[in-house]
């Protein structure tokens, strides 16, 4: 079952496989994207009850969704980076670390903007806004230790080691904040089966979610890449790759390499 | 000559086999044993986060108002972060030191699991900085005019919530000894993971207020003790490996 998986261990082949998926996963997301907003934002009937202004709804849920997402993502990584040493592992979850750290940010931002007509404050000491507030400092922590190291594999590492810790925190953080203080209100769209709002406003949630996946995926991809090419400078094929670039966008020195060989 | 010199080689090698068969239990008494020594000719590294909880501690009332209502109020809040801090601070000295003279690596080598190892370090880290909080934190609350009822609840919250901030401060310092300018890092590390512990420790200490039972709170922060106490060293291990490459 792994056997078609292995060939991606190789830094060079999963460089390139990521290079490809990215045009596709960016164009996809502006369309989820595209029609999901639009269709949120213009077309979706407004709450009975809070008017237009729930329709931060459709950008916050989904960045507060993604944002614990990207963080049980980036333990995965370390999890499988700790346990089958796999060095690429070490790369996607550095990759995903700062992209979490923006959307749990932008949960809280789009939040407050929400909780002010709403609630009549932009903060409250509420369960959820703090366990989201916890999540950013976990993803800080996680971001600090990787500049903190010289040796990227040895970061790697080490950052994996404090995100799992962190991902065994994280539900007991979020239960103990719970049962500390909650104003929030409840879970809308959890309910997979029989969610408590209409369809016509469930639909755009969906792409919008759909979409905003997408795009971290593209974003990781993009990261990735970069992580990849940071770690493997000394590598024959990214000297290759370097090579080709610079005779690609420079037509000058291509052509006095070539003056050169003649 | 020859067979003399095969018995001293037979010798040497029984006792490096007996030095090796150094029990689990006795391996452990030793390491504490040696830091609780160490921390006993430094005294200071005792007295100085003690001496920096009592200072937080007066700061409060100086910045806040000396009603006894308000102090009341939020004492529990106040000793509970204190600790935080004063344990963040001590927390540099349980590697530091070993990592810097090297024998923190042989511990590493050693053929006793780092488990044990770690957990003793920790142990003695706790005896030093832990109890002598809980000794002092009834004097400190009686300044801030704690609720009678709830001195109890003060006490064994600490009791059980201060090896938890020893555990796992120690994943953060394991993370950062190799760091040259660690300390910042550490409580950014580590700060957020001491959040549970603040919550239901305080919690328990109002709930004591009122007189209500704060059994539950309490079991909470045991569970997180004994959490802690079997998954930490696991991790503090791995991080030591890391550090030390």
């Amino acid at each position: 079952m792994f056997k078609w998986l292995h060939p991606y261990a190789n830094p060079e082949v999963s460089y390139h496989f990521c290079g490809k998926l990215q045009p596709w996963l960016f164009s996809l997301s502006a369309l989820f994207l595209g029609i999901g907003l639009v269709w949120a934002l213009l077309f979706a009937p407004a709450d009975y009850q809070q008017g237009d202004s729930f329709r931060i709804f459709y950008i916050h849920v989904p960045a507060a969704i993604l944002a614990m997402g990207i963080y049980l993502a980036m333990a995965i990584a370390a999890l499988s980076s700790l346990v089958w040493q796999l060095k690429l592992a070490d790369a996607s979850a550095a990759a995903m670390a700062p992209i979490g750290a923006i959307f749990t940010a932008i949960a809280l931002i789009t939040g407050a903007a929400w909780g002010k007509p709403m609630w009549g404050t932009w903060w409250i000491w509420d369960a959820r806004l703090t366990s989201e507030l916890i999540l950013l400092f976990l993803y800080l922590g996680v971001i600090a230790l990787h500049n903190a190291f010289e040796d990227k594999n040895l970061a790697g590492k080490a950052a994996g080691i404090l995100s799992l810790v962190g991902v065994i925190n994280l539900p007991i953080i979020h239960y103990s904040v719970e049962w500390w203080n909650t104003l929030h209100q409840g879970a809308t769209v959890s309910k997979m089966g029989a969610p408590s709002m209409s369809a016509e406003m469930y639909w755009p949630f969906l792409m919008c979610l759909l979409g905003f996946s997408l795009l971290i995926a593209a974003l990781v991809c993009l990261r990735f890449k970069t992580e990849v090419l940071a770690r493997n400078s000394m590598r024959p094929w990214v000297r290759e790759l370097a090579v080709n670039l610079i005779t690609q966008y420079s037509p000058a020195s291509h052509n006095c390499s070539n003056q050169e060989a003649k | 000559m020859n067979a003399a010199g095969n018995n001293d080689f037979k010798n040497s090698q029984s006792h490096v086999i007996n030095r090796v068969q150094l029990s689990y239990l006795a391996a452990f008494n030793l390491m504490v044993k040696r830091d609780l020594t160490i921390a006993l000719r430094h005294k200071d590294d005792i007295l100085n986060p003690l001496l920096f909880f009592v200072i937080v501690v007066t700061l409060f009332p100086l910045g806040i108002g000396p009603e006894a209502n308000t102090l009341s109020r939020i004492a529990p809040g106040i000793i509970w972060v204190a600790a935080l801090l004063s344990t963040l601070l001590s927390l540099d000295r349980l590697f530091k030191a070993d990592h810097s003279d090297g024998s923190l690596e042989q511990m590493l080598l050693s053929p006793h699991p780092i488990f044990i190892l770690v957990l003793a370090k920790i142990v003695a880290h706790w005896l030093i900085t832990g109890l002598p909080l809980i000794i002092v934190a009834p004097l400190l609350a009686v300044l801030l005019h704690f609720n009678e009822q709830s001195y109890g609840a003060l006490l064994l919250t600490l009791l059980l919530g201060t090896p938890v901030l020893s555990l796992l401060g120690a994943i953060g310092v394991a993370l950062t000894v190799g760091i040259k300018k660690g300390g910042v890092l550490l409580s950014l590390l580590v700060l957020p993971l001491y959040i549970p512990v603040l919550i239901f420790a305080t919690s328990a200490i109002d709930t004591a207020a009122l007189n209500l039972p704060y059994g539950g709170q309490l079991a909470i922060i045991a569970a997180l003790f004994f959490g802690s106490l079997t998954l930490a060293p696991f991790a503090v291990g791995a991080a030591l490996k890391v550090s030390t490459n």
